[in-house]
C-alpha cells in the first residue's frame, strides 16, 4: 500500500508553494484553458511554439497541490522540447499516474515526472494530475474551447 | 411543548448503543478505524433501516395497490403505514398530503413543473436564498428560462445567515412563490422559517421548504412552519437513497395537475382521455422504490424514537466542541457562524486546498466532504472556490473530532 509519502513527495509540496514558470507569457502564440468543476481547479496554459520546438511555457490559475505542482513540473519539462517528445511525454505521462506504465523509465525520472506516481493509487486525484497536460495539449492543437476534466 | 415535556432533564442519547446499530462503524479504512463525519452528504443506516429493507424482499415483496392477493395487500399496508409514519414525523395534517418520490431534489422539481407551470408567468417573481442547494436553484432556472418570470435571490450577512432586512424588502405584490432551506447543507445555517414563512404569506406568496438537511437534526412542524410544501430526503435521515418525500397543503396538491403520467396514478385510460387518481396517487407514477419507502419509515420510526431533543443535544455538544477544537487551530477558517446552525463546520485550513486536506483526513480514515456541496453560489458569496466541510450526526463522538483535529495538524505538518 502507497504512503501518503509517495503522493506528497517533497518535490510536490516544494512545486505546489513554489510554482516555477508562474504567470502571464509575453509573445506566447499558443493558450488554453483548463477547468476541473469537481475541485474547481482553473488553469491558463500559455505556449511560444517556434517550428517544431516549444520554446517557452507558462502557467496561471488555481488548484490543488498536486494538479499547481503538475503544471509546474510538466512547464519546466517541456521548455525547449520538440512538440512530437512533448506530446509522447504527455502519453507517457498519463500512463505513469493511471497505472498503465511503471515508474521506472529514465526520461519521467529525469524530468522529476516520476513523482506523480503515487497518484495511481488516489483514482479521485488523477484529473488533478492530468489537468495541466490536457490544456497544454489542446493548446499544442491550437484548440480554442476550454479544456474540461469531466 | 407543554410544562410536563419542559421539567424533564435533558435527554440523553446513548452514543455507544447507536453505534453497535451501525455495522459500517465496524469498518477499517485504511487500517484505522472509520471516522464518518459526512452524514451531511448522506448518512449511515441503523441495522433496523437494514432489515427493514430486507425483510420487505425477503417475507413481503409484491407490487403495491393493484393485486389481489395476500402478499400485495401487505406490502400496500406497509407502504402506506410509511406514509402516516411519514405524515406524523412532519405533522401534517393528513396522510394523504405525502406524496413519495426519490428524495428533495425530485420534491423540489415536482413542485416546480406541476405547481410552478400552473401559476408562474412573466411578470411574477420568486424568492430564493444564497445558501440554497443546487436542487433549489436549478429547477427554478428551468422552469424561469421557459416561463420568463423573475428569481430574486435573499443575501445572507458574514455569519451566513439570511438578511432578513433585505428578504423583506423582496417581497412584494409580484412575488409568488418563496422557496428557501430549512438548513443549509453547505455551512449549517438553520434560517427562521417560521418567520420567513410568515413573511411570504403576508404577501399571498406560497412556501416551499428544503428540509433534506434540516430532517436528520430538527423536529419538523409543517403545520407550525405555515409552509405549503416540504421536501426531504431518506438518504439523509439514516434511510435508504431513492427514498424521501414532499409534504404539500392538501387543497394545493388537489388543483395541482399530475406531474408523470403512468401507471398507478390513473383511475381510467382510453385514448380519448385519462382520468387520474386522488392525492397522493395523482403524483406517484409508476411502481414506486417500495422496500426503500417502507425502509424510510422505520429510519423515521429510529429518529423519532431516539428523540428530537436529544438528539439536538447531543449534535450541540458536538458542535460546540468542534469549534472549541478547531479554533485552536490558527491557519483555520470557519464558514458560517450563525447563532442557530447544525453540526456541521465547514472551513479552510490556511491556504491548503481543501482536496489535499481531504486526501490526507482520507488516509487518516477520516470521511469529510471537500468542494463546493452543491452549493456554488454559497461558495461565491465567501468568495471560496471549496471547502472542507465535517458534518456529525447521531453515531458521532467527541473522538471522532479529537481525530479530525490530529488530522488536521497532520497536513499542516505535511504543507509546512
Amino acid at each position: 500500500m502507497f504512503d501518503l509519502q509517495d503522493l506528497y513527495q517533497e518535490i510536490i509540496i516544494d512545486h505546489s508553494k513554489r510554482p516555477r514558470n508562474f504567470g502571464a507569457l509575453e509573445g506566447a502564440n499558443r493558450h488554453a484553458e483548463g477547468d476541473n468543476p469537481l475541485c474547481g481547479d482553473q488553469i491558463k496554459v500559455h505556449l511560444i511554439v517556434e517550428g517544431d520546438t516549444v520554446r517557452e511555457a507558462r502557467f496561471e490559475g488555481r488548484g490543488c497541490a498536486i494538479s499547481t505542482a503538475s503544471a509546474s513540473v510538466m512547464t519546466d519539462t517541456i521548455k525547449g522540447k520538440p512538440v512530437a517528445e512533448v506530446k509522447a511525454l504527455f502519453e507517457q505521462f498519463h500512463r505513469l499516474v493511471t497505472g498503465e506504465e511503471e515508474p521506472s523509465d529514465d526520461v519521467l525520472e529525469v524530468d522529476r515526472l516520476g513523482a506523480f506516481a503515487g497518484v495511481r493509487d488516489y483514482p479521485m486525484r488523477v484529473k488533478c494530475a492530468t489537468l495541466s497536460w490536457h490544456t497544454m495539449n489542446a493548446a499544442l492543437e491550437g484548440r480554442d474551447d476550454p479544456i474540461s476534466t469531466e | 411543548m407543554n410544562m410536563a415535556t419542559e421539567r424533564k432533564p435533558a435527554p440523553m442519547l446513548d452514543v455507544e448503543r447507536i453505534r453497535a446499530d451501525f455495522p459500517i462503524l465496524g469498518e477499517q479504512i485504511y487500517g484505522k478505524r472509520l471516522v464518518f463525519l459526512d452524514s451531511a452528504a448522506s448518512a449511515q443506516k441503523p441495522r433496523q433501516v437494514i432489515d427493514a429493507e430486507r425483510m420487505v424482499y425477503e417475507r413481503e415483496y409484491a407490487n403495491i395497490h393493484r393485486g389481489v392477493y395476500y402478499l400485495s395487500q401487505r406490502a400496500t399496508d406497509a407502504f402506506e403505514a410509511a406514509r402516516e409514519t411519514t405524515r406524523a414525523f412532519l405533522n401534517a395534517r393528513e396522510t394523504r398530503e405525502i406524496v413519495f418520490l426519490r428524495g428533495a431534489t425530485e420534491g423540489v422539481n415536482l413542485v416546480a413543473q406541476s405547481w410552478g407551470l400552473d401559476n408562474l408567468k412573466v411578470g411574477d417573481a420568486i424568492v430564493l436564498s444564497t445558501i440554497e442547494h443546487h436542487s433549489n436553484i436549478v429547477p427554478w432556472q428551468l422552469l424561469r428560462d421557459r416561463l420568463g418570470f423573475e428569481i430574486r435571490v435573499a443575501p445572507v450577512d458574514d455569519e451566513g445567515q439570511i438578511d432578513m432586512a433585505a428578504y423583506r424588502d423582496l417581497l412584494d405584490e409580484r412575488v409568488k412563490l418563496v422557496a428557501i432551506t430549512h438548513c443549509a447543507n453547505s455551512i449549517g445555517t438553520i434560517t427562521p422559517i417560521r418567520e420567513i414563512a410568515r413573511l411570504a404569506k403576508e404577501q399571498g406568496a406560497v412556501v416551499l421548504v428544503d428540509g433534506a438537511q434540516a430532517a436528520p437534526h430538527l423536529r419538523i412542524d409543517v403545520q407550525e412552519i405555515g409552509c405549503d410544501f416540504y421536501v426531504f430526503s431518506g438518504h439523509k435521515t439514516y434511510g435508504p437513497s431513492g427514498a424521501g418525500a414532499l409534504y404539500g397543503r392538501g387543497e394545493l396538491l388537489d388543483a395541482m395537475p399530475p406531474w408523470q403520467g403512468g401507471g398507478e396514478m390513473i383511475t381510467r385510460v382510453s385514448f380519448e382521455e385519462s382520468r387520474f387518481h386522488e392525492v397522493p396517487h395523482k403524483f406517484e407514477a409508476g411502481t414506486p422504490n417500495i422496500a426503500g419507502t417502507i425502509a424510510l419509515g422505520a429510519a423515521l420510526d429510529y429518529i423519532s424514537g431516539l428523540g428530537h431533543e436529544a438528539i439536538l443535544a447531543h449534535e450541540h455538544d458536538l458542535l460546540d466542541y468542534a469549534m472549541a477544537r478547531l479554533g485552536e487551530i490558527n491557519s483555520l477558517r470557519v464558514i458560517g457562524t450563525a447563532r442557530e446552525k447544525a453540526a456541521i463546520v465547514s472551513f479552510t485550513l490556511g491556504d491548503i486546498h481543501p482536496h489535499d486536506v481531504g486526501t490526507i483526513l482520507d488516509r487518516e480514515g477520516i470521511a469529510v466532504r471537500v468542494g463546493h456541496h452543491c452549493a456554488q453560489p454559497t461558495m461565491d458569496r465567501f468568495d471560496l472556490p471549496a471547502t472542507v466541510r465535517a458534518s456529525f450526526g447521531i453515531y458521532n463522538t467527541r473522538e471522532d473530532v479529537d481525530a479530525l483535529y490530529d488530522g488536521l495538524r497532520k497536513t499542516l505538518e505535511i504543507f509546512a
